[in-house]
């Protein structure tokens, strides 16, 4: 039951040579295989490759040269470029793409040590709540197949939760690391945007992106997030700026520590029984000396229509490269190069991308940009104002992930505003560029659910030392689906 | 194509000049820019577009572009902004060129241009922006299929636009040339216009002479000659003016010069042209430029063309025209002052023989200042041997044609062709005596008042003397001897 253990103990049984990576890797392969009818979490798996970094792992081990991560198996999400893996991102546009280089995050964890196991499922060029977008289909919910994971990180999210691997990379532009988290009863941190590099992540909305982790708890996530963060001079967006180590951190005591909890996430729109597994996990939090009182940040409910100017207006940009001409999808015998683009993006892209592309050309259009994106950008303005004057008063910021446990799979593809509302308490912290994470906090109806910790700019320490401190006291993340136990 | 009323009205020009800068790699890449590398051999992944790559901005660009900023006197953005221009082409790999839209790095400037009748016209430069350049599409040798060679794509560009202050064809080449001047003093662009480094949009329109209100302007693309913008304006003048004199109207319209026909015609309307979309790019900060650095650039400006034509008119006597034209390029005004600091008290010799036979002799084979044929020490020996009385002007030319065609020093010609002037007053003496001696008729028809015989004596002489008698000298025995 080796999958039982933590990505520390993992890491740890490695270094005291309890077991080998090659084992390791071994046994993770054998349950990603199990599940795969079940779970799809998977799009590409490297058995190959895995099990020869694995046996590299243990001669570096052996020899004494183990990096923090050495041996440990982790697994991409599939818009992380691996050199000479494919990575779909999810797409048919991007099917048949190998990319010849590594992203930063994927070479930095490689230089740790860690031992990818695959390419994660995802919905289609991280745009979806739910993992139905993806080209390679649903990714299926651990907790009961027949509902969704979230998105759009939700294959990452699956195969944690399912322990099919310890951790995870996934991205998070409008709540793709932590909404999924939330509903899949897991550990998810978005640092700061700037905090980890984007070169090599296929980029969606460029400046939301923000790679970071899927973990079983914080303290892995610490780890993980201490090998992945840094200054990349390949990302101009980067920050230059030391890195803590996330993981000394945790232990600190939570007395005088100030939270807030957000009001506006209070809303109509907030299942019940959600709001009472926030409260109680408030109230943990506030039996080891935080003070909480609410906060209020007026503009805040706007994050969603602003998102959903600024987020699209980016990627139809970012999405023109994919035009049959380099790399990706080409369509068969173009007549001309209107047709080749045409039916080349035609037939690359799934529904909800095009939506996305057709929306973003819109808003940044001759006579529209004023009035859309230019003033979704002041409204963002505002948004990010709410949270500095907030942080002004408290530490940390609290409220819940989602509004509703995980949905039935299906069950809003019709409607892409309710699809879109799933994002509606995340989306803030993207906008304002700052670190938030997710952690469980409990059950609705037999379904995970999560309490949402925000930070200011690179206080990840601060809300990782909060979210450790909660789950020292309770064991909602020690908790994993039965069917995958 | 001329019309019969272009007298009745006036000619509104402005220039969008694209100069590529001279910088080693690209824009936003790590790759080479040097041009004539196999197609693709110098395109990066990002100047690929590849998903995931990002753009990182190359300071020298950023030190370029300052520096054509400070040369033409215009405010340095603290603050710019690089923008997405989004439209489709195969040689635009990501879909999107990055530019700068509303806040460029330069703004503001000016350059002074001389006109015909010798008097300065100011042409305002409403901004100098910062922006990549695309890829090529190549159509020959591949069939029924169009190629892309994506090696230019990212190569870094400045944009330069001037205000609508030419009214002529003339005015706007003299002040391409005046750019193109610049921004080869300043070393930020190597001028080639055939390989595409300096080309320029031409905005033309035309109105009746006395109104204030612009014409409606057709655009014309990428012209890469001085002598083909000149054309084209003019063609294109001349279809706006027949065009609205016969009745019909001038459509704003992007336009494209056919040099083999001569004439330019409609690329596309404005109705056809693309939404550009432009949107801040989230890839790239904001570029920031502080004092510190713009003073460090101003620091290491070159002298420029105008401080440098003024100072050789009063340093060394020049003309203003002269003044000009030697300081028309840095390598020729650092060839002229190098022949002149060995001929320090002649300099307006050195300058005619620097624009007279020397480029000549350059122009006809299509040589540049400076050629292996003729380095400035060469001339400048030629020139020494003129100023002390060596050799006259006269055998210099003759001098100067054996040292282009056989590479020998002058004073090796001098020596091995004994051209040494005579300036032995008896040896003078001998000659003139010995010519008097030979042409008594003629010597007595000038004794009997024929002055203009004086030039035939002076012929003979050099003549016998191998043209080596000074010629200052003889004047004044043959006035002694020949009355006798």
């Amino acid at each position: 039951m080796i999958h039982r253990n933590s990505l520390i103990q993992l890491a740890a049984g490695l270094r005291a040579k309890k077991f080998s990576s090659v084992e390791l890797v071994r046994a993770y392969l054998q349950r990603i295989e199990a599940s795969q009818p079940a779970l799809n979490a998977f799009i590409s798996v490297t058995a190959e490759q895995a099990l020869t970094a694995a046996a590299a792992a243990d001669r570096d081990i052996a020899s004494g040269r183990a990096g923090a991560l050495a041996g440990v198996p982790i697994a991409h999400k599939d818009l992380f470029c691996t050199a000479g893996v494919r990575t779909t991102c999810g797409s048919r546009m991007l099917d048949n793409f190998v990319s010849p280089y590594d992203a930063t995050v994927v070479a930095k964890l490689k230089a740790a040590g860690a031992v990818t196991l695959g390419k994660l499922n995802m919905d289609e060029f991280a745009m979806g709540s739910s993992n139905e977008t993806s080209y390679f289909g649903p990714v299926r919910n651990p907790w009961n197949t027949d509902f969704v994971p979230g998105g759009s990180s939700g294959g990452s999210a699956a195969a944690v939760a399912a322990r099919l691997a310890p951790a995870a990379t996934a991205t998070d532009t409008g709540g793709s690391i932590r909404q999924p988290a939330a509903l899949c009863g897991i550990t998810g941190v978005k640092p700061t945007y700037g905090r980890v590099s984007r070169y090599g992540m296929v980029a969606f909305a460029s400046s939301l992106d923000q790679a970071g982790v899927l973990a079983t708890s914080a303290q892995d996530a610490a780890l993980m997030l201490r090998e992945m963060a840094g200054f990349d001079p390949n990302d101009s967006t980067s920050v230059d700026a030391p890195v803590p180590d996330y993981v000394a951190a945790l232990d600190a005591p939570l007395a005088g520590v100030k939270i807030g909890l957000i009001k506006e996430f209070l809303d109509e729109g907030l299942d019940r029984e959600n709001e009472r597994r926030i409260r109680e996990a408030l109230a943990v939090l506030e039996r080891q000396g935080a003070s909480l009182r609410e906060v209020s940040l007026p503009n805040l409910p706007l994050s969603v229509p602003v998102y959903y100017v600024v987020a699209p207006a980016e990627c139809s940009s970012n999405l023109a490269r994919y035009d049959g001409v380099r790399f990706g999808h080409r369509c068969k015998d173009p007549r001309d190069l209107q047709d080749l683009y045409r039916r080349s993006r035609g037939e690359g892209f799934g529904a909800e991308v095009k939506r996305r592309i057709m929306t973003g050309t819109y808003v940044l259009s001759a006579g529209y940009y004023d009035a859309y994106y230019l003033k979704a950008q002041r409204v963002r303005q505002l948004i990010t104002a709410d949270f500095k004057r907030a942080f002004g008063e408290v530490d940390v910021l609290v409220g819940p992930t989602s509004p509703t446990a995980a949905f039935r799979i299906g069950a809003k593809t019709a409607d892409p505003i309710t699809m879109y509302l799933n994002d509606i308490y995340t989306i803030g912290a993207n906008l304002a560029g700052l670190p938030a994470l997710s952690v469980p906090c409990g059950f609705v109806a037999g379904l995970p659910v999560g309490l949402q910790i925000v930070g200011p700019h690179f206080a990840e320490a601060r809300i990782l030392n909060v979210a450790h401190r909660f789950q020292l006291d309770t064991d909602w993340h020690l908790k994993s689906p039965e069917r995958f136990a | 194509m001329t019309s019969a009323n272009q007298g009745k009205w006036e000619t509104v020009i402005g220039l969008e000049i694209h100069a590529q800068l001279a910088t080693r790699s690209k824009i936003f890449s790590g790759a080479a820019t040097a041009y004539g590398a196999p197609p693709n051999a110098q395109a990066s992944l990002i100047d690929l577009g590849f998903p995931g790559v990002l753009p990182v901005l190359n300071g020298d660009a950023v030190r370029m572009a300052v520096r054509f900023g400070l040369a033409i006197g215009a405010r340095i953005a603290r603050q710019s902004v690089f923008a997405r221009k989004n439209y489709f082409y195969p040689d635009l790999p990501k879909g999107y060129q990055i530019s700068q839209y509303e806040l460029p790095i330069v703004a503001q400037g000016a350059l002074d241009i001389v006109l015909d009748d010798g008097s300065r016209k100011r042409v305002g430069i409403t901004r100098a922006h910062l922006e990549e350049d695309a890829g090529k599409s190549l159509h020959e040798g591949l069939g029924a299929f169009t190629g892309v060679d994506l090696n230019r794509a990212g190569t870094p560009l400045i944009e330069i636009v001037s205000e609508p202050d030419m009214r002529s064809a003339k005015e706007a080449v003299a002040y391409m040339k005046k750019v193109h001047t610049l921004v080869r003093y300043l070393e930020i662009c190597d001028g080639n216009m055939q390989e595409g480094s300096f080309r320029c949009d031409a905005n033309v329109s035309v109105r009746p002479l006395g109104t204030d209100k612009l014409g409606t302007r057709a655009e014309i693309k990428n012209i890469n000659s001085f002598r083909y913008v000149e054309k084209a304006i003019q063609y294109e003048v001349a279809r706006q003016i027949d065009l609205i004199e016969s009745g019909g109207k001038v459509v704003q319209e992007t336009r494209l010069y056919d040099p083999d026909k001569g004439e330019t015609r409609s690329m596309r309307t404005k109705e056809e042209a693309n939404d550009y979309r432009y949107f801040p790019d989230p890839d790239l900060l904001p570029l920031a430029v502080d004092e510190k650095f713009i003073e460090e650039v101003r620091k290491g400006l070159p002298e420029l063309p105008d401080e440098k034509a003024s100072r050789f008119a009063s340093q060394y006597g020049l003309s203003e025209y002269d003044a000009g034209v030697l300081t028309s390029s840095r390598e020729l005004a650092d060839y002229y002052e190098e022949v002149v600091r060995a001929v320090p008290r002649e300099p307006k010799l050195a300058a005619n023989w620097v624009m007279g036979d020397l480029a000549a002799a350059l122009n006809k084979e299509n040589l540049d200042i400076g050629a292996r044929k003729m380095p400035a020490g060469r001339l400048a020996g030629l020139l020494t041997r003129i100023a002390d009385q060596t050799i006259s002007g006269k055998i210099a030319k003759e001098v100067f044609e054996a040292m282009w065609s056989g590479g020998a020093s002058a004073d090796a010609i001098i020596e091995s062709r004994g051209l040494k002037q005579i300036t032995d007053t008896g040896a003078i003496e001998r000659a003139i005596a010995d010519v008097m001696a030979k042409n008594p008729g003629q010597l007595a028809e000038y004794r009997a008042g024929k002055d203009k015989l004086f030039g035939f004596f002076v012929g003979q002489v050099m003549k016998a003397t191998q043209g080596k008698a000074n010629p200052a000298q003889l004047n004044e025995l043959l006035k002694k001897k020949l009355p006798g």
